[in-house]
């Protein structure tokens, strides 16, 4: 056996990171996909505005949503229980998000092939839940990870999820984690509004200038509260001393309850602060961009809005994955949580190695297909949504 | 204990989900690469046929590839949902080609599918050309990494267990990658992929040349698609999965059960070409000596072992798993324990045996020499299905070598377009490529059973702990909506088809919803 050059600990950290890196990714590329199919029955009235709206996304929507994809054999690779533990524990979830991402790639492909208005008008509703279910779940889903989600694991470590059908959906929706889910679709909308104000024009640039103006500050409100609500409720921490370089078992630590533990790493880490303020002044930057009309502004503040708020709540679970309010210690730490040392090494290899080539492919694409959307530009090609 | 009923119905949706997928997929793989060819040509020649033939047969890729992508991501998420300790067991070896997958193959299909469509005005022709073929070889990459994942499950070569961590974990992640069982399957699989794809464009050329329609591209297609054709079904049939069978134990008694073979027969073994099976004999066979053997093992003296003897060894693995099984207890009560790990480092290849027996108890170590025998039987697969599966496959595999080898013989001779008894065979042979695939899926999947991942973990102990009313509803879904998607999808192909190529620059008269557009823009689009 050669020894890998990358010691257990540093490599659980580049995964954490890596995790945020690609559900950061996942929010920016395909988020504003998300964005514009939850706006588009509100934003674009004649059938003219919608097909700008759906063939502003058409041409790279499918490169985005690898994003997600990604990041679920991401976490399955590097964090094999995480994925088992809460793909199954959410089921009910999950399905209602593979119901929303089904309508999606079909939405797209199927409603321009016919003129019948109401078969395009059932599409468009289509599309409007595939934005909207996804952007406001994984909120929830976010939410409920502050909040702890009743899962353990027996000896053999088979994941246990307490709860019927019934509990296991509407279990989930509590209401910070409903504030969460707020979170995430107002950033997502805001975000779809400010490429939508980048790239069209006319009206539906104006009604999306709204929308965005108004997602981007509830998102900044919801946001605000949201920090105020985790200083008021109990945080998880280690009881125990941490181990990172232990094996990968959930069972071998105790953890405990306190109130406003979730901010105990800005504390400690002052410079971890910088993700809150990016996240706000993010979103007020996207306020003066939809204001001032300028679509680069507003996607600029759009953006590290996002970034922001997904590092916040990364960095405020820190160490935690998946806490456990049936049994706090049995919850999912990045100490605990991984995949073994050599495939988080071999997987690091691999990222190393694809990551900057899709980067740049991704963006070779995006100049490729660069300029405002129009009625005219769509006709232009015959293979437009 | 585990829930059954659960297991059962996890497993339908699965194999549901699963196949509906493996419609597009193949179709994806075979389509690509063709019309990769096509525009090939265009650049090569200049002739606009070709550009038509391209954009025309990408209208119905697209249409195929959309519900790929939307059938795609319920597979990957499925594990996590359904096979939660499946997930946890396997996941630090299974994980990494998925993720690898989209890091190498999918984002690369994915990324340039859309410049397919949307670039053809806005790239020089060159280029489009490098984005059609960056597509197909992401297409076909994408196989590659998800078939060394599936091909680790069928012989999980490169890992061991750990007891810390209860899971299985790689050792040699090279092993995985060049497991000759995924390498066997990839080349098998993208192949049977191309016949699709070849059977696709022959039967709809066929359908427009009986009616006289689209004759140039029609004639053109079904050149490209008879030598293709041909070519990927001898490809299909001489390098057949079952190269990779002999690897492994699980293997040998899937290849026993795909011929009913019970008792081991005198090298070499007889091929069955009928058999009524039985629970555990044939009730009537009828035999060719030799050619089973010398398929299978490619030699005249090895000996290919019948479905009672890996029982029998079965039983003894299961024995020796018991005592794994023990040793592990041991060492999770008490971690340093080191004669236990000694131990369990040495036989821990048997402990997956030993979990065939938490069917019937949960205290293994307390097993009757009853169960322990009902464990072993069940490491036989269904055989019945298996055994008419497997020659429902191959007679269809037989049949796609004949079928391309006439069409290409009259198309070098300029005579297909007139041979209309060949056009109707087109025709009516377009759905069996997907028989043959759905049979081998199951041949493959199915034959894999009691086991997830053969010798290693049971697929009814690896099942989330869902209830009956989880499963009712993602069922239900699924089922209402795949059939809705299914419907729309046909409908929405024959219509395309009945379009036909248009003969204007733009794709399809009235798509791009001309009557909606002013007049100056549209007059621009014909400019």
């Amino acid at each position: 056996m050669h020894t890998i050059p990358l010691d257990y600990e540093t490599l659980r950290l580049i995964w954490w990171l890596l995790l945020g890196v690609l559900l950061i990714g996942f929010a920016l590329m395909d988020g504003y996909d998300l964005g514009v199919g939850a706006l588009l029955p509100f934003v674009a009235k004649t059938d003219d505005e919608r097909r700008v709206l759906i063939n502003l996304v058409g041409p790279t929507w499918e490169g985005n949503q690898v994003w997600l994809i990604l990041g679920g054999g991401a976490i399955f690779a590097a964090w094999p229980p995480l994925y088992a533990a809460s793909f199954s524990g959410f089921y009910l979830a999950m399905i209602a998000i593979l119901l929303a991402l089904i309508l999606r790639p079909v939405g797209f492909k199927f409603r321009g092939k016919a003129h019948d208005p109401r078969w395009r008008e059932a599409w468009d509703w289509a599309l409007f839940v595939g934005g909207f279910v996804p952007a406001l779940i994984f909120g929830v889903a976010v939410g409920n990870l502050f909040l702890g989600v009743p899962h353990g694991f027996d000896p053999t470590l088979r994941p246990i999820y307490e709860g019927g059908t019934f509990l296991k959906f509407f279990g989930l929706l509590r209401p910070f984690a409903l504030l969460a889910g707020l979170v995430s679709l107002t950033m997502l909308v805001a975000h779809g509004a400010a490429m939508i104000t980048l790239r069209c024009h006319g009206p539906v640039t104006e009604r999306a200038r709204l929308f965005g103006a108004a997602a981007a500050a509830a998102a900044l409100v919801l946001f605000a509260i949201g920090g105020g609500w985790i200083a008021l409720m109990d945080g998880y921490v280690y009881a125990s001393v941490v181990d990172p370089q232990g094996p990968s078992n959930p069972l071998g630590k105790t953890v405990s309850l306190e109130a406003g533990a979730w901010l105990g790493n800005f504390a400690a880490h002052p410079w971890m602060i910088a993700a809150p303020m990016a996240a706000a002044a993010g979103l007020l930057l996207a306020l003066l961009g939809f204001a001032a009309r300028r679509g680069w502004t507003a996607l600029a503040g759009t953006s590290l809005g996002v970034a922001g708020i997904i590092a916040t709540a990364g960095l405020a679970l820190f160490p935690f994955l998946l806490p456990s309010n049936l049994d706090p210690s049995q919850s999912l730490t990045v100490w605990d949580a991984s995949s073994s040392q050599l495939t988080l090494f071999v997987m690091l290899l691999a990222t190393a190695i694809f990551l900057p080539l899709i980067l740049a492919y991704t963006a070779w694409v995006f100049r490729v297909m660069r300029g405002t959307v129009t009625p005219a530009s769509i006709d232009r090609n015959p293979n437009a949504y | 204990m585990i829930d059954l009923t659960v297991v059962d119905l996890s497993r339908l949706q699965f194999a549901a989900t699963a196949m509906y997928h493996f419609l597009f997929v193949p179709l994806t793989l075979g389509l690509s690469l063709l019309m990769a060819i096509m525009e090939s040509v265009y650049v090569m020649t200049g002739r606009e046929i070709w550009r038509r033939m391209t954009l025309f047969w990408g209208t119905l890729f697209g249409v195929n590839f959309a519900m790929g992508v939307a059938t795609g991501i319920v597979m990957e998420f499925q594990f996590g949902m359904n096979w939660s300790y499946y997930s946890h067991y396997v996941g630090d070896i299974f994980g990494a080609p998925l993720a690898i997958e989209g890091l190498m193959a999918f984002f690369l299909e994915a990324t340039f599918i859309g410049l397919f469509f949307f670039g053809w005005d806005r790239l020089s022709k060159v280029a489009h050309l490098c984005v059609t073929w960056l597509t197909a070889l992401g297409a076909n990459f994408s196989a590659l990494w998800i078939l060394i994942a599936n091909g680790w499950m069928q012989n999980p070569v490169g890992a061991t267990f750990n007891p810390d961590t209860m899971r299985m974990e790689v050792t040699d992640f090279v092993a995985v990658l060049f497991n000759p069982v995924a390498q066997a399957k990839f080349v098998h699989t993208v192949s049977a992929g191309y016949v699709a794809g070849a059977m696709f464009v022959m039967a709809i050329s066929a359908y427009f040349l009986l009616r006289g329609l689209h004759q140039d591209l029609a004639k053109r297609s079904m050149a490209v698609a008879a030598s293709f054709g041909l070519a990927a079904s001898l490809s299909v049939v001489v390098l057949g999965d079952e190269s990779g069978y002999v690897a492994t134990e699980h293997q040998k008694m899937k290849i026993a059960a795909m011929e009913a073979m019970w008792e081991t027969e005198p090298a070499p073994a007889g091929l069955t070409v009928f058999a009524l099976p039985g629970a555990d004999g044939n009730r009537f066979e009828l035999k060719i000596p030799y050619v089973l053997g010398l398929i299978t093992t490619r030699s005249l003296n090895t000996e290919l072992p019948g479905i009672l003897p890996l029982v029998e060894h079965a039983e003894t693995r299961i024995r020796n798993g018991m005592a794994s099984a023990a040793d592990l207890e041991a060492i999770r009560k008490d971690p340093k324990d080191q004669a236990a790990r000694a131990r369990f480092a040495e036989n821990w290849r048997d402990l997956g045996y030993a979990l065939l027996l938490k069917r019937y108890r949960s205290d293994v170590a307390n097993a009757t020499p009853e169960e322990i025998r009902q464990a072993a039987f069940d490491t036989v697969p269904a055989v019945a299905p298996l055994f008419w599966s497997f020659r429902l496959m191959v007679a269809l595999g037989l049949y796609f070598i004949a079928f391309f080898a006439v069409a290409f013989w009259l198309s070098t001779r300029h005579r297909i377009d007139a041979n209309r008894a060949l056009l109707k065979i087109a025709l009516v042979s377009l759905p069996l490529p997907w028989v043959a695939i759905e049979a081998g899926w199951l041949v493959a999947e199915y034959g894999r059973q009691p086991w997830v991942v053969e010798g290693v973990l049971p697929t009814f102990y690896a099942a989330s702990g869902l209830t009956l009313g989880d499963l009712a509803i993602s069922l239900g879904f699924f089922l209402t909506l795949y059939t809705t998607l299914a419907v729309i999808m046909v409908v929405l192909m024959l219509k395309i088809i009945r379009r036909g190529p248009s003969t204007r620059n733009v794709l399809i008269d009235g798509f791009a919803g001309a009557s909606h557009v002013p007049a100056g823009a549209a007059a621009a689009a014909d400019r």
